[in-house]
């Protein structure tokens, strides 16, 4: 059976406050797909929408966009799995090419979050969590993300410090990538300066600064069969390997607090599939929401040791120049996290990257990249081979 | 006919329940008797907290209550200086995690221990509390 190659990405800006609806908003992460696949639209065979169905008003949004973006009377369909949707969608995408049942599919994620106010958009979070047993204690995610990294923290040694430098890389490429919705750069300063809103505590041990920006964003992926990826396309990125897991909602039923389950459970199955190892990697972006989700995916798909996350960006080792750069992008930390567009914007940057298209942002010749990408507190986890 | 009353009992638990009906209704008579109860199903032995009305282990619904005594190892722990709508009035408060081998329970420190005197490895109890408005919840405390 052949591969499935990606033949398009695209992505719109990520901004507070997108002025237009969630269809115009889907319209340009999917016309700059479009753009770059080549293709006309008669030539794409069904599509698949995605994203966290309680920011949207529109019930059932996946008809409504397919209609905008000119992709009907082909089928088309919602996939959700909160913050990894788009990813997911690329996962159901590739089997139903592999099946033969369809030749090229667009996934269209995307996500308005600025509809609703910023404590109700976290209120809403934290019902991704256990409504009946945990949401009652007022939980949201941040406060989650903290218990890992304090549990991170009692175990390994790792401090406010390691993480904060996670955000300082986050920020380097932030503030060169056009996308990305915050520009600015952060300082480790800024961290312990209590004039700086980055110091200030959401969730202890989490600051500000360790927080992703919330944003409006698409983005979209288009996939198509060996035979159409390599007569449409000069530069087909493949489809390696993929991976996906899922994990008890309550913390109550987590054994792990110091790792994702299931960033550790999809990595392996990636690279099984793919038949690489973590050493094989040459770029990865990685689902950075906190500072700690970033550290703890260096060591769940084995760029470090467990414990030795923080050893890794101090060397800066996961710089563009490092040996294994991660997010050099910004990450959701700086460029951003609409939650059904950021695995496609994921993928995205990685497809760009294997093509040698990244820009300011390039790192030097990578042949195989990978993507990970989280759904909830590690509720659902996905990760994605890449190669040339 | 009389018309059949609506058991949503569990619409009194924590600051904002979210779930109203629920076959683990029970826990609430037990809380306010002062009791915090996990499950144990009668058939394969499994423990549950939270509570289940059905076994995930052995598919069977048939289980029984107990109580959750003695202490748990803090595994975890996060204070809030944010909150989600609707529990601004309990900030700051911290929440936490509680190991009891066969299980773990999730849930508030109590206040009455600052956040200064927690650290991961102590040892916790869960005990019932009351909160305004005639909610009820339970919370980590000093054994
Ligand atoms: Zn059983």
């Amino acid at each position: 059976m052949g591969k499935v190659g990606i033949i398009g990405v695209g992505q719109s800006n990520f901004v507070r406050g997108y002025p237009g609806s969630i269809r115009e908003l889907a319209f340009e992460g999917f016309k700059e797909a479009m753009k770059d696949a080549k293709i006309e639209i008669k030539d794409i065979n069904a599509s698949i929408i995605a994203s966290a169905p309680e920011y949207d008003k529109q019930r059932s949004p996946a008809g409504v966009i397919a209609e905008y973006l000119g992709l009907i009377p082909q089928p088309t369909f919602y996939i959700e799995s909160v913050c990894s949707s788009s990813s997911m969608g690329l996962r159901v995408a590739y089997s139903m090419i592999k099946s033969g049942l369809h030749d090229i599919i667009a996934i269209v994620g995307f996500q308005k979050m600025s509809e609703i106010s910023s404590s109700e958009s976290q209120e809403r979070m934290g019902r991704g969590a256990d409504i009946q047993w945990e949401s009652p204690f007022g939980t949201m995610m941040p406060a989650y993300y903290a218990m890992y990294a304090q549990a991170h923290m009692a175990k390994y040694g790792t401090t406010g410090e390691d993480l904060a430098k996670i955000r300082v890389k986050a920020a380097t490429y932030g503030q060169i990538n056009e996308k990305a919705v915050y520009r600015k750069p952060v300082t480790m300063e800024m961290f312990t300066d209590p004039e700086s809103n980055i110091s200030a505590t959401v969730a202890k041990p989490l600051r500000v600064g360790d927080c992703c920006a919330n944003a409006d964003g698409s983005s979209c992926i288009i996939v198509a069969n060996e035979e159409k990826a390599r007569a449409l396309c000069d530069k087909p990125v493949w489809i390696l390997g993929l991976g996906a897991a899922s994990e008890a909602v309550n913390m109550a039923g987590r054994d792990l607090l110091t790792g994702l389950s299931v960033g550790i459970e999809a990595g392996k199955q990636a690279y099984e599939m793919a038949g690489v190892t973590p050493k094989d990697i040459d770029v990865a972006e990685v689902h950075d929401c906190f500072t700690i989700a970033e550290m703890m995916a260096y060591e769940n798909l084995g760029f470090a040791k467990p414990g030795e996350g923080k050893d890794l960006i101090t060397s800066k080792e996961t710089y563009k120049e490092g040996s294994i750069p991660v997010n050099v992008d910004g990450g959701l930390l700086s460029k951003g996290h609409p939650i059904g567009a950021t695995g496609g914007s994921q993928i995205r940057t990685i497809t760009l990257q294997l093509r040698g298209e990244a820009g300011e942002m390039q790192v030097k010749d990578p042949e195989i990249g990978l993507v990970h990408n989280i759904g909830g507190v590690g509720l659902y986890g996905n990760v994605t081979i890449l190669g040339r | 006919m009389a018309r059949k009353e609506v058991d949503d009992r569990f619409k009194k638990f924590g600051t904002i329940s979210f779930t109203a009906i629920t076959k683990t209704n029970d826990f609430i008579n037990y809380l306010e008797e002062g009791k915090v109860m996990g499950t144990k199903c009668k058939e394969c032995g499994a423990v549950y907290f939270p509570p289940r009305s059905d076994c995930a282990k052995c598919l069977n619904s048939n289980m029984e209550w107990f109580e959750i005594t003695g202490t748990g190892t803090l595994l975890s722990f996060s204070e809030l200086k944010y909150a989600p709508v609707g529990f601004e009035d309990d900030l700051p408060y911290t929440i936490a995690l509680l190991d009891y081998g066969d299980y773990k329970v999730f849930g508030r420190i109590s206040q009455e221990i600052p956040y200064e005197a927690l650290s991961v490895g102590m040892k916790l109890k869960t005990e019932f509390n009351n909160l305004p408005g005639g909610q009820l919840n339970y919370v980590f405390a000093r054994p």
